[in-house]
């Protein structure tokens, strides 16, 4: 009550008492963050030493050290040099480039299809929405593991062995093996098509960015689109016809009991990026539907009111707001992706998880070490995921006051 | 001035620079909304439409630029007719500007760039004619400052006359208003109907769907009283006000004048 006559009264303002330190929020905040750190660090440093210990004991070995020793086994399919002479920290390396190959490949395509579908279950037409529907309601709601093994053993392993293989177009082939698609053989002459075609690309770009300054400064619109994609076919093609067809195609051929010849894909990879890729596509299908809906009605009403057509609505007014209502719930499903990929197990797709921390921790039986490096990579592929989201997501938000 | 040139243009192509009505009627689902709407609004004339809410006015006024389609009767507007003829509903669109209750600017694009979006990807102007026109048309409602500004960082009578900058970019021969100010506190309202008062001096085809009686009583050329998806009175606003003749209007101005 002091306080109050205090202010009411003409004479000078006098500071009101402090109270004791122990009601204090400041104080009380300091001693329980302070708490709460003392409590973790001690926690960890029990572990650790308890690991240790029972490590020593067991005549386990710790560190490294393991890292440069030759593995003895082989991986079925690796983007680098490999083989059973190679060391373990190069399986390492084997293994994570084939789960970064698995998660790249799906994120494209979970993405492609995902936005296809998105935007086909709000079409008006009334099958194009069912099916979409049906889509997304059967993919999001059967296991993934399930659907890997759809994949893999029903539809892949079902396939006919090498002899009766099935002859796609374009000199490819498809049997339990996997798929056989020609390599290019590059001949004399054929980087002039390649300096070509990285030409056609860089005039394209020119193109595009003098047509938007045309558009901005003159209001005409160019035919962009149909100038580069001449650009960057055109030009290429007509220095492969003038320098006599400088490429040469390596067919697969049956040989004996298999193909040889050819780019081989496995069923494995075919089986996990497919599941992988229709699986998240069903949940980015469902984002994309509620970015789009969360758009308010009025937008595209002001949008057709001063004429935009619904094409131009949706590229101009409804997709960049939709945009920053899809992309955090995008980057989790890039994340849960990679994390997927390590169902790659279950079928036996060399990925990382599957090499690193299944046979090298087997032969190493070095644990701690395999499975804090393990954690690492996922942690490091997920953070610099999310970090890139995060950069686009800043990029297209809005201004409020 | 541009507007005078094509105002005789189309005199002497014959077609009517108005708004036709005949015998329009919309259901939703069950529930008619409209019944059996007939008016004819000239080139020039401003109609004020008021009555109860649920009473179809926003429908109508939302009809004539196919935001909401009509199931029967005949529409014509600036003379062409609204079918399902996509190039005519572009056509109209591009024709007849409109400002809504709750403002819908485009909230991830600058003042400036929500005024130049339809000039340049509907009307194909440059960059800089459209820039020059918003900047016209921004000095005119009395907001050149905010141009770089976004949508939310605007107060909301700021907002709204934003939004009737923006239907004017497009150089439209009618302007429909839907409760423009129902969204606004008192002290915004004015600095709105101040425009809206200009712009209806300038001699712009006006259909405003409002309940500021001030507004419709110094402006409108007539009062149009809707309730339960029909046109139930229709007169100059002298008339209106003073002498009401059907027992429905009497008892909705009775409500809305005296509080």
């Amino acid at each position: 009550m002091t306080a109050t006559t205090n202010r009411q009264g003409p004479g000078p303002l006098v500071p009101p008492a402090k109270p004791s330190l122990l009601y204090r929020p400041e104080f009380r905040q300091a001693v329980y963050q302070i708490l709460l750190v003392v409590g973790l660090v001690a926690g960890f440093w029990a572990i650790a030493h308890n690991v240790s210990e029972n490590l020593a004991r067991q005549n386990i070995a710790s560190g490294f050290g393991f890292w440069n020793r030759t593995s003895g086994f082989d991986i079925s399919q690796s983007l680098i040099t490999y083989n059973n002479q190679s060391t373990y920290g190069q399986a390492f390396w084997a293994g994570l480039f084939n789960t970064l190959l698995v998660a790249a490949l799906g994120v494209v395509f979970a993405t492609l299809l995902g936005f296809i579908i998105g935007i086909g279950r709000l079409s008006s037409n009334w099958l194009i929405a069912r099916l979409c529907g049906a889509y997304v309601e059967t993919l999001r709601n059967l296991p993934l593991l399930l659907q890997l093994f759809f994949w893999y053993f029903a539809v892949l392993k079902n396939l006919p062995g090498p002899r009766q293989s099935i002859v796609l177009p374009a000199g490819a082939t498809l049997n339990v093996r996997g798929l056989y698609i020609p390599a290019p053989v590059p001949e004399q002459g054929f980087n002039a098509v390649l300096i070509a075609f990285a030409m056609g690309i860089v005039a394209s770009i020119g193109v595009y960015m003098w047509a938007r300054r045309r558009q901005l400064a003159t209001g005409e619109r160019f035919p962009v689109l149909w100038t580069t994609l001449a650009l960057i076919l055109l030009l290429p093609g007509a220095v492969y016809i003038a320098l006599g067809q400088p490429l040469g195609w390596e067919y697969p051929v049956l040989r004996g009991f298999n193909f040889q010849g050819g780019i081989p894909i496995q069923p494995e990879l075919m089986a996990l990026v497919v599941g992988l890729s229709t699986y998240t596509a069903s949940f980015i299908a469902e984002i994309v539907r509620a970015g789009i809906a969360g758009v308010p009605r009025g937008q595209r009403e002001a949008a057709n009111a001063l004429g935009l057509s619904s094409g131009l609505t949706m590229r101009l007014v409804v997709i960049p707001q939709a945009l920053r209502i899809i992309i955090p719930p995008l980057t989790s499903q890039y994340l849960n992706l990679a994390k997927n990929s390590s169902l790659a197990v279950a079928i036996g797709y060399p990925d990382f998880v599957s090499v690193f921390t299944g046979t090298v921790l087997n032969q190493t039986g070095q644990a701690v070490e395999v499975i804090l490096l393990t954690m690492l990579v996922f942690l490091t592929i997920s953070l610099i995921t999310s970090a890139f989201m995060n950069w686009f997501n800043k990029h297209i938000a809005l201004v409020e006051r | 001035m541009a507007d005078t040139s094509r105002q005789q243009a189309r005199r002497a192509h014959g077609a009517s620079g108005g708004i036709l009505l005949n015998g329009v009627h919309k259901w939703y689902g069950e529930f008619h909304v409209l019944k059996d709407i007939n008016l004819t609004v000239k080139e020039g004339e401003r109609i004020v439409i008021c009555g109860p809410s649920g009473s179809g006015k926003s429908t109508l006024i939302r009809c004539i630029n196919r935001l909401e389609e009509h199931q029967q009767g005949q529409i014509i507007v600036d003379g062409i007719e609204l079918t399902n003829d996509l190039r005519n509903i572009d056509k109209i669109r591009a024709e007849v500007g409109m400002v809504f209750q709750s403002f819908n600017l485009f909230p991830h694009l600058t003042i400036l760039d929500n005024l130049c979006l339809a000039p340049i990807w509907v009307k194909k102007m440059s960059r800089a004619e459209a820039e020059k026109t918003a900047r016209m048309y921004l000095e005119r409602v009395k907001i050149p400052e905010q141009a770089l500004k976004y949508p939310g960082q605007l107060s909301g009578g700021q907002q709204q006359r934003v939004a009737i900058a923006r239907a004017l970019c497009m150089n439209p021969n009618i302007m429909l208003f839907d409760e423009p100010t129902s969204a606004l506190d008192p002290e915004m309202i004015k600095e709105v109907l101040d425009v809206m008062i200009e712009l209806a001096n300038s001699g712009m085809t006006m259909m405003c769907v409002t309940h500021e009686m001030a507004f419709a009583r110094s402006v409108a050329d007539r009062v149009i009283f809707m309730d339960r998806g029909e046109i139930v009175e229709m007169a100059p606003p002298d008339e209106f006000f003073s002498n009401p003749k059907s027992d429905r209007t009497k008892h909705f101005l009775s409500q809305i004048l005296n509080h």
